[in-house]
């Protein structure tokens, strides 16, 4: 099973589902026919390398990478040809690596800058329950927050718009360990309420504390795959693929 | 001092039209990046726009004020999503060329049909006459003109800093991206920022027509001058181009009065001695 993920080791219908994902960025071929499912309720996690594709494969499911070839379903739709706003009212939500927090807005406009797309999100109260700083920041410039408070606010107002699906990339970088619990906490209880949750992290021992599942991602493709009961079993092989 | 309260009027006046016009390059430029040299020919339109709803329609001058700048709005949205739209990611300098062209393009048309010199637009009858204030005489559509203007240029800067669809419009012109990730149609928002640009210099136009005549180049003469209140000003901040607008207006006023040899080059001394000091402009963000 070295080449094949296992990808439908978990019961439940595919959220997401991608088949033969390549994509570019302007003359580079960054994703070489990326497979990969997630299914309803699941947390899973893309490991691997710097430059190894993980970003970009978010991306590329978001809509937000100009050239893409393949097919990438959510809940049974095909949306590789659609605009990432259109991607974004079918109910999916993305968190960027370097959190996109606007200087220009205030943490109140930040937080409800992304429209609702469906009803179910969570509500101002339910959100300043889970990250109580940012009450108290409301009126503060964005980028006037500390790191740790940033990623709150850009984890914070994707809960609000109702998309269940939600993609996160590295939400724990250059965060101290205990914001990073935080964190923590925080997707283990969006996934208690159902949330499906596509994540990309170098931190292995945090994603070890959420993760369902893991796929390895390397020079584009996905090479390797397992649940985080096989984890300990594939500690040797985890190594040699991260060089950790 | 008749003479310098007066002088100061006709910078008040050059002002609100500087401050119209510089807001609306402003937001332009914010969201698509492209320096729109059409600006003048559009405020141009809209003198026009009002003249031949005056002098075909027998539509006034008041309907006049709201039409114009939806019609202009309309006219200046085809030329986004027809040619604009295609410059985005693009250097400046495609962005200036197509807008320089179209504006060549624009008052060459008018100017074949109606030539140079300027046709007359009279001043609505409410308007009409003046006060006496005591220390000067002012007539009452200059100081309209002065007052409706602040208003315009105040509510758009709340629309734009203040409420939810300005913040939409911060957001976008931060980052794009990432704004029609979260499922806001971008480029229509675009196309509706263009519109409201171009209707706010279409709105000049139809406040001018009265007092400098309606004449082809009035935009050409015009834009110049506001191109060096941008560049002054800075073209991050939109109460940054009402402040450096008006206060433009008036200090080229106040020169015709003190050294009128210099009032036509104030602004252009400003713009260098502003270039050499903050490149950016006075309220601009360093990029």
């Amino acid at each position: 099973m070295a080449t094949k993920p296992a990808a439908t080791s978990s019961s439940g219908t595919p959220v997401l589902s991608v088949q033969n994902l390549e994509a570019w960025y302007g003359e580079s071929h960054i994703l070489h026919g990326i497979d990969l499912n997630v299914n309803a309720g699941e947390v899973v996690t893309l490991l691997g390398r710097n430059g190894a594709g993980k970003t970009t494969t978010l991306k590329s499911v978001m809509g937000i990478i100009g050239k893409r070839t393949g097919s990438v379903r959510f809940n049974g739709e095909e949306i590789i040809r659609a605009s990432s706003d259109r991607i974004a009212r079918m109910g999916v939500a993305f968190c960027p690596e370097e959190r996109g927090i606007f200087a220009s807005l205030d943490v109140r406009e930040n937080l409800l800058l992304p429209p609702v797309v469906r009803s179910g999100g969570l509500s101002l109260d339910q959100i300043f329950e889970l990250f109580p700083n940012l009450k108290e920041r409301l009126n503060s410039q964005g980028t006037k927050l500390s790191g740790g408070e940033q990623q709150m606010l850009a984890i914070a107002r994707i809960l609000r718009t109702g998309a269940r699906f939600l993609m996160l990339d590295e939400p724990t970088e250059g965060l101290a360990p205990v914001i990073i619990q935080q964190i923590g906490h925080t997707i283990a209880r969006l996934k208690k309420e159902g949330f499906t949750i596509l994540l990309v992290e170098q931190n292995f021992r945090f994603a070890a504390t959420v993760a369902d599942r893991y796929y390895i991602v390397e020079h584009g493709k996905i090479i390797d795959g397992f649940m985080n009961s096989e984890l300990q079993a594939n500690m040797g092989k985890l190594h040699t693929y991260l060089g950790v | 001092m008749q003479a310098l309260y007066a002088q100061l009027l006709v910078g008040l006046i050059n002002g609100s039209f500087y401050a119209l016009l510089s807001l609306g390059l402003a937001v332009i430029f914010g969201m698509l990046n492209i320096i729109n040299f059409a600006h003048g020919a559009l405020y141009m339109m809209g003198a026009f726009c009002a003249y031949f709803l005056l002098n075909i329609a027998g539509i006034g001058y008041w309907p006049a004020l709201i039409i114009a700048p939806i019609a202009v709005g309309i006219f200046g949205m085809i030329l986004e999503r027809t040619m604009l739209q295609w410059l985005s990611g693009l250097d400046h300098l495609y962005g200036l060329l197509l807008t320089f062209g179209l504006a060549l393009i624009i008052q060459g048309i008018f100017q074949n049909y109606f030539g140079s010199s300027g046709l007359p637009y009279a001043i609505p009858d409410e308007l009409k006459g003046g006060m006496n204030l005591g220390f000067m005489f002012l007539p009452i559509y200059r100081g309209w003109v002065v007052v409706f203007s602040l208003i315009v240029c105040l509510l758009t800067w709340y629309l734009i800093e203040r409420t939810r669809l300005g913040a939409n419009l911060r957001a976008a012109t931060e980052n794009p991206t990432l704004v029609r990730a979260f499922g806001i149609n971008v480029p229509r928002m675009i196309t509706l920022t263009y519109g409201l640009g171009v209707g706010l210099a279409a709105l000049a136009g139809v406040l001018s027509a009265p007092i400098n005549q309606v004449r082809p180049l009035m935009g050409a003469d015009l834009i110049i001058v506001v191109f060096a209140v941008v560049v002054i000003g800075g073209m991050g901040s939109i109460m940054g181009s009402i402040i450096t607008g008006f206060a433009l207006g008036v200090i080229e006023g106040l020169t015709k009065y003190f050294y009128p040899e210099a009032s036509n080059t104030v602004v252009f001394v400003l713009m260098v001695l502003v270039l050499l000091v903050k490149p950016s402009g006075l309220t601009g963000r360093a990029t």
